[in-house]
């Protein structure tokens, strides 16, 4: 098991979530969160002073994949919150020791 | 149970105050010379009203949408109380002060304390078509907002009961002492000094008040280093609206009375903010790239406080100039004030000081209606103008220094660097304005 962390661009979150329903994709945990990369903030105007607003809001996903399906999800994932311009974002991936569903008390894949 | 006898002891005071009051309106009802106009004193009472609403909500929007969302209740906070305070002590002495009977042309006697002698019929001396106290309340919302227009220089670092302090001192000490020149009869009125419905009174003493308390109090925490953008624009343009709607009863309300003159004042403010304005937003197209939200209201309220002192002298082509002016030469100086490097945080020098300023002059320039400017044939009115931005800046410039160092003595100034760090909300007020 794999979870993929994606941090997207705010206005593209309906479309990754649109594209990994699609996929059968069961959940996901959204989170607003702000910072940079390489597009280093921007540059805001208030009555004529600039000011480089250094962390630049976006969204975080946690997505929990089984194994068989990470490639599929990280390949919806960038084709959906592509826009080709700078700060479109980052996926990173790790491995998954284990789930638990609270509610039945699955655990591993099952509880996926 | 201290608290308690000292409670008494006040209430007996205002027992008495008031009673003397009541006897002393019966009798002026007595002599009834004078006849009350019914459409003056709508139009009056209207307008008190509406210049309510520029302070609340108007000036609390407008500068609660430019603070930090730490400081948004605090800085409405400071609007609200001093509406509540300023009312007080205009009653109580405020008003006698500004407006009784004249000592030497340089302050009004306490005749008038707790409103004695105050009452429904006419003043021989004040708009003589309206009761008495129709206008005295109508000057009530003139003393109220101007201390209220201060506090965006000090902005999310002043601590609340230095705040209250301030307020009464600068009103009473400030405040009604220039009413008292300027309209109450005293010593620049007898001059010639035009100041329509508040340029020098109100704009230039509260615009270069805020300038002193800029420095005397010092930057915020993080000034110059981290960004301290606005939190709310919305807000901002809401209570720009709020402000422009409520400065027709500030300007043709002080006309005194429904008619020809009030009309004057109504459109050229109206024109002055339009072109105000626009000027402010090209300005800064021009010099940063794009037109801004905030420079469009930004220059609305420019133009609005630089036509004050000019609006029922001047045509409607006077007043566009005015605005123009006005727009691009108050950016100019908000921009200029970065290079200086003081923290006027809401920038009330750059627009009320520098406008009201501006206007001072302009009314000796351009007015053509009732009073003759230099552009119409008379020169000297535009030197007495000169002088009485001067001596009204001068006055408040040394006037507010002190009164910040007798607050600083006995309660301090500022809130501790934590609480900075906390915002004016939660550390002032134990609310946050957003959960």
């Amino acid at each position: 098991m794999k979870l993929i962390q994606a941090i997207i661009k705010p206005f593209k979150l309906d479309e990754v979530k649109e594209a990994l329903i699609e996929l059968g994709i069961q959940g996901m945990t959204v989170t607003e969160v702000k910072g940079f990369g390489r597009q280093k903030g921007h540059k805001e105007t208030y009555r004529g002073t600039e000011y480089q607003i250094e962390f630049v809001p976006k969204i975080k996903l946690d997505i929990a994949v089984a194994d068989d399906r990470v490639n599929e999800a990280l390949e919806a994932i960038t084709r959906a919150a592509k826009t080709g311009s700078i700060g479109d974002g980052k996926i990173f991936v790790f491995d998954l020791q284990n789930i638990i569903r609270i509610r039945t008390g699955e655990t591993g894949e099952g509880a996926v | 149970m201290k608290l308690f006898t000292s409670l008494m002891k006040l209430g007996l005071l205002i027992a008495l105050v008031i009673g003397m009051g009541e006897w002393s309106v019966a009798f002026a009802e007595e002599g009834g010379a004078l006849q009350i106009d019914t459409g003056d004193t709508a139009w009056i009472l209207v307008s008190s009203a509406f210049v309510l609403c520029m302070m609340l909500p108007g000036l609390a929007l407008f500068y609660g949408g430019l603070v930090r969302s730490k400081n948004v209740l605090g800085t409405i906070m400071h609007t609200a109380v001093i509406l509540c305070l300023i009312t007080l002590v205009w009653v109580i002495c405020g008003y006698s002060l500004a407006f009784g009977p004249d000592i030497g042309g340089v302050i009004g006697s306490l005749e008038w304390v707790g409103l004695q002698g105050v009452g429904s019929e006419p003043s021989p001396d004040y708009a003589s078509t309206i009761p008495h106290q129709v206008f005295m309340v109508f000057q009530l919302m003139f003393a109220a907002i101007t201390v209220a227009l201060i506090t965006g220089s000090f902005a999310e670092r002043m601590k609340f009961k230095a705040l209250l302090l301030f307020s009464v001192l600068w009103s009473l000490c400030i405040y009604s002492p220039l009413a008292h020149w300027v309209w109450g009869g005293g010593w620049l009125g007898q001059m010639g000094a035009l100041d329509f419905a508040g340029g020098a009174v109100v704009h230039i003493s509260s615009g270069f008040g805020a300038l002193v308390c800029a420095i005397v109090l010092g930057k915020r925490k993080g000034f110059g280093k981290e960004p301290m953008p606005p939190h709310n624009l919305p807000m901002t343009v809401l209570g720009t609206g709020l402000l422009w709607f409520g400065w027709f009863g500030f300007n043709a309300g002080s006309a005194l009375g429904a008619n020809g003159g009030a009309g004057v004042a109504f459109i050229a403010t109206h024109i002055a903010a339009s072109a105000g304005g626009l000027s402010w937003m090209v300005a800064e197209w021009v010099h940063r790239g794009k037109p801004t939200v905030l420079g469009i209201a930004s220059g609305i309220i420019a133009g609005l406080a630089t036509i004050t002192p000019a609006a029922g002298f001047v045509g409607p082509m006077s007043a566009m100039i005015i605005g123009l002016v006005a727009g691009t030469l108050c950016y100019v100086a908000v921009v200029w004030k970065t290079k200086l490097g003081y923290d006027d945080s809401l920038d009330v020098v750059g627009i009320h000081g520098v406008g009201g300023f501006i206007g001072i002059l302009a009314t000796g320039l351009f007015a053509s209606i009732g009073a003759t400017g230099l552009f119409f044939g008379d020169a000297g009115q535009f030197g007495i103008q000169v002088f009485l931005a001067l001596v009204t800046l001068a006055f408040s410039v040394v006037g507010t220094y002190i009164i910040l160092k007798i607050v600083d003595w006995t309660v301090g100034l500022r809130i501790s660097p934590q609480d900075e760090e906390m915002g004016l909300d939660l550390s002032q007020h134990s609310e946050r304005a957003y959960s």
